[in-house]
């Protein structure tokens, strides 16, 4: 295997569950709720995710788990915003402080223990195709299933009623309200289809990338999905783009400091949170036009009846 | 108050929707009590009453959007339970929002989808849609994004989607309050055409005229309970007007011409690009005003009206200083507490959260904007005294009503909260007053005192500059009057010969677009 394959199949699996959880925290904006608890939520689905792939042996089971686990945080996340109309952000800011003592907490008897990894996709022929094969016919399944559930985002977004219904929830919660829409059921959806992608984005990191778990090892990703969302313009086919883009940087840096480049490898790391930093800051300067974020974004509803 | 039937000739027996005793209780409050109301068919049916009278919770009712305490509703003669909008679109009732329920970020056919019960495919609604526009003279482009259109194209958007459920009943919460005079006319021909087609419609609306020309009954609504119901063709303005407040209403009057020759507020050439992403960029802008005169400025919103007040509060800076000039010394580059200091004063349209801050009290309020120029402050200090002696000189001078001494903003009445905020700023005595929409969502007689407040200030030597969408207002308190369109700002005329065709004419932009013809003629 060459560098440049070992390079792009690197970058594709650290891309994945930035991936996940920015696909499912997009959905939850554009119906006009910001979630910043995706880290949080991402954690525990690691934790929980690896807890039930080790308990069973199973890798889906884990992926289960940890989807399932997501849910429920995000279940207490609805709870608070949509049930009690407190304040997204500061929710969202304790949801990943919950879920970073949460996870240690499931998680110590884990730590130390190893299981195998999600098994490569191997079709004979096909992935032994040289430099293509490995990358396109070889990956685990997390990272079809990723983009898979882009283009279901995208499909249900643009071009069913209910993603109409969904995206107009998020623009204007009192003309939905108006026209007969139940909005805080559609948001509370919403935040759920969140927790379970930040939940599977979690879990991925124990069950594809690094075979064990240790506390905190999300290391900021869910901070860098939010980030993406804002990089996409809440649009799902530059969630990819962006995605990856910044997949390729954790990787790069990674091995820039093995190549021995004359920088402090402390700033080599930081690159990714930098990178995230410097995007946002161009994206607010550049913006004239086009796709903004959903209006009714992270203001709280109440109905009147 | 004799409740006298209209003289109307009613096609059937049965009215089309009848209420009867509907009740409607927030807590100890009651919004609606005990109304009854006929809507017959083939008939428009006006609805009046001042703000909190209960207009917009009984059509909210009646749409499905809330449901009553007591008494009930009758379709047809049978008793109807709505659940929700949704189950009064289906047995053909329509609405016509006043705030529009539209979606800014989506296309218009998104929007009217939206707004049906889906059950053709989208293709399918965006032909219909497309038909109904052009059948009733509505055009629309269904691909456009609703931010993009004007004030008068979102309403046929609501229009259109309503008639595309074909409705029997049409319910519109003041069509008219953001409308051209000519863009209300065509308003008007589809309504007529809608009543002719067998439609009823209910028809809210403050503008009396407007009533006592279109509708064949109305009601009249006041503390949430039915005051009467009449002919508006049989009534005079005046009468209705009394029916709605219960009383006589102040007349304003003007006092002697006390205008003088000092400009007190110059604006030259100003310039300003949109600070955001559906704003409106500042063409040229040029008005000299001089001491005890007001100038109205015309203008459907979102023409450059909130631009121009920002540029001229000191919100936005202008690049030239020259561009603004308050009581002679240029300002453009000032600081709204700069420019206070200078003697200007300043009421934006939005009274919570613009001109008040909602969570504080009215003391406080008086403070934010009284801070620089007058005795709150001593050395770094607030007084509170000198900060409630000011509550109680505008509540004093402006009827102020209020629960407490010093209550919170956001407990006012949008009336009182009007009243008291103009006030704070009159009783600065400013050189300068820069007012937008005064009397905006205010009841009657709270926009008499305000009203009456302006023309006293002006007579006073001070110069008021008053941007408004209201034309009966304009005309009734300025001396001239000039319009705004997508930036740009007509000369201004005297109001005595400023008619509602040219100035109807000016807001649909008509003499800029002869004026672009020209110069295109002569390159």
């Amino acid at each position: 295997m060459g560098l440049i394959e070992a390079i792009i199949l690197a970058v594709l699996a650290a891309s994945t569950p930035l991936l996940l959880a920015a696909t499912g925290e997009l959905v939850t904006e554009r119906a006009g709720v910001l979630n910043l608890g995706v880290e949080g939520m991402m954690i525990v689905g690691a934790a929980c995710g690896f807890g039930g792939a080790w308990l069973s042996g199973s890798v889906i089971i884990g992926a289960l788990c940890g989807i399932g686990a997501g849910v429920l945080m995000s279940l207490i996340f609805a709870l608070m915003t949509l049930g009690l109309a407190v304040n997204q952000v500061a929710t969202g800011l304790a949801l990943t402080i919950l879920g970073v003592g949460l996870s240690g907490l499931i998680g110590s008897r884990f730590v130390g223990e190893k299981i195998s990894l999600a098994p490569h996709l191997y079709i004979p022929g096909l992935t032994d195709i040289p430099l293509v094969g490995r990358i396109l016919f070889g990956e685990d399944a997390f990272v079809y299933l990723s983009l898979a559930l882009v283009i279901g985002v995208w499909f249900f977004l643009y071009k069913t009623r209910t993603g109409l219904i969904l995206r107009a929830a998020g623009d204007n919660h009192t003309s939905a309200r108006a026209l007969g829409y139940p909005v805080l059921r559609i948001r509370m959806f919403a935040v759920m289809f969140g927790g379970a992608c930040a939940g599977l984005a979690g879990a991925y990191l124990p069950l594809a990338y690094t075979p064990f778990f240790i506390p905190g090892m999300t290391a900021g990703r869910g901070w860098i999905a939010l980030a993406l969302v804002v990089f996409a313009s809440w649009l799902p086919g530059r969630l990819v783009i962006g995605a990856y883009l910044f997949g390729a940087v954790t990787i790069l840096q990674l091995h820039a400091q093995g190549w021995g480049v004359g920088v402090p490898s402390q700033l080599m790391s930081a690159l990714p949170y930098l990178a995230t930093i410097i995007v946002l800051v161009l994206i607010s300067r550049a913006r004239t036009g086009g796709s903004t974020a959903p209006a009714a974004l992270g203001t709280v509803f109440v109905p009147d009846r | 108050m004799p409740d006298s039937t209209p003289a109307v000739q009613h096609t059937g027996a049965t009215p089309l929707l009848q209420t009867v005793g509907l009740t409607k209780r927030y807590g100890t409050l009651l919004a609606n009590e005990a109304v009854d109301i006929d809507i017959w068919p083939q008939q428009i049916h006006a609805l009046l009453g001042e703000n909190g009278a209960g207009k917009s919770t009984l059509v909210k009712t009646v749409y499905g959007l809330i449901q009553p305490s007591e008494g009930e509703m009758r379709w047809q003669g049978e008793q109807m339970v709505l659940s929700g909008p949704s189950d009064a679109r289906a047995r053909g009732i329509g609405m016509v929002f006043q705030h529009f329920s539209l979606f800014d970020n989506l296309t218009v056919a998104e929007n009217v989808a939206l707004g049906l019960d889906g059950k053709e495919s989208f293709k399918d609604m965006s032909a219909r849609l497309e038909e109904v526009s052009r059948v009733y003279g509505l055009p629309l482009n269904p691909k456009r994004e609703v931010w993009q259109l004007s004030v008068g194209e979102r309403q046929r958007i609501e229009i259109v989607r309503a008639l595309m459920q074909n409705p029997k009943f049409l319910i519109l919460d003041e069509p008219t309050a953001v409308l051209t005079p000519q863009e209300a006319d065509q308003l008007f021909i589809v309504l007529d055409r809608l009543k002719a087609e067998g439609c009823a419609i209910l028809y809210i609306s403050h503008k009396l005229a407007e009533v006592k020309r279109l509708c064949d009954t109305a009601t009249i609504l006041r503390d949430g309970k039915k005051v009467s119901t009449c002919n508006p063709k049989a009534e005079t303005a005046a009468s209705l007007a009394r029916m709605m407040v219960g009383g006589e209403i102040g007349r304003v009057k003007a006092a002697a011409n006390r205008q003088t020759n000092v400009p007190r507020l110059v604006v030259n050439d100003l310039t300003l690009a949109p600070d955001d992403l559906h704003g409106v960029r500042l063409q040229h802008v040029s008005f000299e005003l001089r001491g005890g005169e007001i100038l109205g400025i015309a203008g459907v919103a979102g023409n450059g009206q909130d631009e121009l007040f920002a540029a001229l509060s000191g919100e936005r800076l202008a690049q030239d200083p020259d561009t603004v000039v308050i009581d002679g010394r240029a300002a453009g580059h000032l600081s709204i507490t700069q420019r206070r200091k200078l003697g200007a004063a300043f009421v934006p349209e939005e009274r919570l959260g613009h001109a008040a801050a909602p969570r504080m009290k009215l003391s406080e309020n008086a403070l934010l904007t009284g801070h620089a120029a007058s005795g709150m402050v001593q050395h770094g200090f607030v007084n509170t005294a000198a900060m409630l002696k000011t509550v109680d000189r505008a509540t004093e001078a402006f009827d102020v009503r209020k629960a407490r001494r010093d209550p919170e903003a956001a407990s006012l009445s949008g009336g009182n909260l009007q009243k008291f905020i103009v006030g704070r700023e009159i009783l600065r005595s400013p050189a300068v007053l820069v007012v937008s929409q005064p009397t905006w969502g205010v009841d009657a007689g709270a926009a008499a005192v305000i009203r009456q407040a302006l023309l006293d200030l002006a007579a006073s030597g001070a110069a008021v500059l008053v941007t408004s969408q209201d034309l009966d207002e304009l005309t009734e308190i300025t001396d001239r009057i000039a319009v705004m369109f997508h930036g740009h700002l007509s000369e201004p005329m005297a109001t005595v010969d400023a008619s509602r065709e040219k100035l109807g004419l000016l807001m649909g932009g008509s003499t800029l677009e002869q004026k672009e013809a020209a110069h295109a003629a002569g390159a």
